[in-house]
């Protein structure tokens, strides 16, 4: 499997060193029409476009709230709201109705313990899928039928077996974020170039050393990827099982906000998710491109 | 054991299954290679070179015949048959020195202090001029100096065997000929047994004894073997107007163009 990441040029720009290179002759054309001070051009490309996304998005919305005569509220009320539920983010008043702070921290909770639980499985099965020709044969099979399945179907089984809303809640997670990782490690086992392993073989290194030299930093690329879609589909589901499921969490707090019909909280909690999900993505990034190497072929 | 058939190769065959069923590569390979000789081996793409040395190496088994290397028959790949990769194949995650390291801590790590393995590192690095690269990774030197760093790779296991696949056919011309002078100086301070697979006639006839030429494939075999006595060292501004130096190089690409030319029928 291949991920599919959507990448701006600007965000390539800051990962990667060939961005950089690409986006040189820009700032070159750009520079001699202003031969004295700073050349602007750059900032302004890096500010303005995203503002002007922004604003499209709240005009929009400012355009849609009109259109249903307030029945979506506008950007200025939720405004208000946004700023009156972050003021107070981690108060407790009764099982039910906790800041927003509590709740976003209680879905990430569940994200932790089902990724790390399916990361603690997923990535060593990937390693034997991908290095044992009889296993990949064995599971390909298994994982082709149960990973196009949604991962809410699994909810019942969880809440049957662990007789409990949180327990099948991580379970779902530990479903949904468990075949990314164990299809990108296979895939990046079985993608180390045959150069490394003829340097193993004449070498003559013991299956430990190769493990650790070269299969492991090999993967790891791959892997980091697994791990990002990973997080990514864990962190579309907790909301959904959370509705299901209840207790406190972000998907609980939209459906509760949904039955208080408070459309200002939902529409917080939408731009609150997108946020964790930024950030969550964005880590990640940074960790994949800190273990990144050149390719030797270059 | 006789020191002029340090490595036998005797009526190898090689055939490979691909997907429109059986490729035969080579045939009929005969071939003796001395201690300490310079061998290079010659022809078109695609004419099996590069699987010759596989065999030689131990990286794939014939399917036919057999080699030897000091009597003893070729079962797998080893570190007394060090491989000098097309591509370098530096491991990108790890130093030039760590790059190094690897393979002498594998030969000598049993036997020496890692003080020792060190300073054998340091000392192949020095060999290849890159004492000052040592602690960058592969993919911050250039090109000549990852082919360097793979050199330096081998030679510190002080292998019985050099195999090369066309260890510089990626270079440019100038970074080529500095560092078939630091190989021929290497070599003859090592006195290392070393086979060489290139497309280039002026490196084979340069740094070899003996010019191994084959024939285009599929199903190629050695068409001739050219013995080139030029004294040594050898230098390459020299030779350029050597009456027999030129005949050598004549002698090859005559078999090249003429008797092997018909490289695209063939391909």
């Amino acid at each position: 499997m291949v991920s599919a990441v959507f990448h701006s040029p600007r965000s390539g720009h800051a990962s990667s060193a060939r961005g950089a290179s690409s986006n040189r002759p820009a700032a070159a054309t750009a520079a001699p029409s202003r031969p004295a001070g700073r050349d602007w051009r750059p900032l302004w490309m890096a500010v303005l476009p995203p503002l002007i996304g922004l604003g499209l998005l709240v005009g929009l919305w400012a355009l849609v709230s009109s259109l249903t005569q307030g029945s979506i509220p506008t950007p200025y009320e939720t405004g208000l709201q946004a700023i009156d539920v972050f003021s107070d983010p981690f108060y407790r008043k009764g099982p039910n109705d906790q800041g927003v702070g509590w709740n976003v921290l209680m879905s990430l909770e569940r994200v932790a313990m089902g990724f790390g639980l399916a990361a603690l499985v997923g990535i060593p099965a990937g390693f034997v899928i991908g290095r044992f020709d009889f296993l990949s044969r064995m599971f390909n099979p298994l994982i082709s039928l149960l990973r196009p399945v949604s991962p809410l179907a699994w909810l019942p089984i969880g809440l049957l077996v662990f007789k409990g809303a949180n327990p099948a809640a991580i379970w779902t997670i530990f479903i949904c974020s468990i075949w990314p990782m164990v299809i990108n490690t296979a895939v990046g086992v079985q993608r180390v170039p045959q150069d490394y392993m003829n340097v193993a073989r004449v070498l003559n290194l013991s299956e430990w050393k190769i493990a650790t030299t070269i299969l492991f930093p090999a993967v790891l690329p791959y892997m980091l990827t697994g791990v990002r879609l990973a997080v990514g589909t864990a962190w579309l589901v907790i909301v959904a099982a959370e509705m299901l499921t209840g207790g406190v969490g972000i998907g609980f707090w939209v459906w509760d906000e949904w039955n208080n019909l408070n459309v200002k909280n939902i529409i917080i909690a939408i731009f609150v998710i997108g946020g964790v999900g930024l950030v969550l993505e964005y880590a990640l990034i940074r960790v994949a491109t800190a273990f990144s190497y050149e390719d030797v072929k270059s | 054991m006789n020191a002029d058939k340090f490595i036998q190769i005797q009526n190898v065959e090689q055939t490979f299954k691909t997907a429109k069923g059986l490729f035969p590569a080579l045939r009929d390979i005969q071939l003796n290679i001395a201690k300490g000789e310079f061998v290079a081996l010659i022809g078109h793409s695609g004419c099996g070179k590069s699987t010759l040395l596989n065999l030689i190496a131990g990286l794939t088994t014939p399917t036919h015949g057999v080699l030897l290397c000091a009597n003893r028959e070729i079962a797998g790949p080893g570190p007394d048959r060090a491989v000098v990769f097309q591509n370098h194949s530096l491991l990108p995650w790890l130093t030039c020195f760590d790059n190094v390291y690897l393979g002498i801590e594998r030969v000598f790590g049993k036997t020496e202090s890692k003080a020792q393995l060190r300073a054998r590192t340091d000392a192949a690095l020095a060999m290849v001029s890159l004492s000052h690269a040592a602690q960058k990774r592969p993919g911050e030197i250039s090109g000549g100096m990852k082919q360097r760093v793979g050199i330096a790779r081998a030679l510190a296991m002080e292998p019985k065997v050099l195999l090369m696949d066309e260890p510089f056919g990626a270079l440019d011309a100038l970074t080529r000929a500095k560092l078939q002078d630091e190989l021929l100086e290497i070599v003859a301070k090592t006195q290392a047994t070393v086979v060489m697979v290139t497309h280039d006639v002026d490196e084979a006839v340069l740094l070899s004894d003996k010019i191994v030429m084959m024939t285009n494939g599929p199903a190629a075999t050695i068409g001739e073997v050219l013995h080139v006595d030029l004294p040594r060292p050898r230098s390459r501004v020299e030779l350029a107007d050597n009456a027999q130096y030129q005949q050598y190089r004549k002698a090859v690409i005559d078999f090249l163009y003429t008797r092997q030319g018909h490289v695209e029928k063939a391909a």
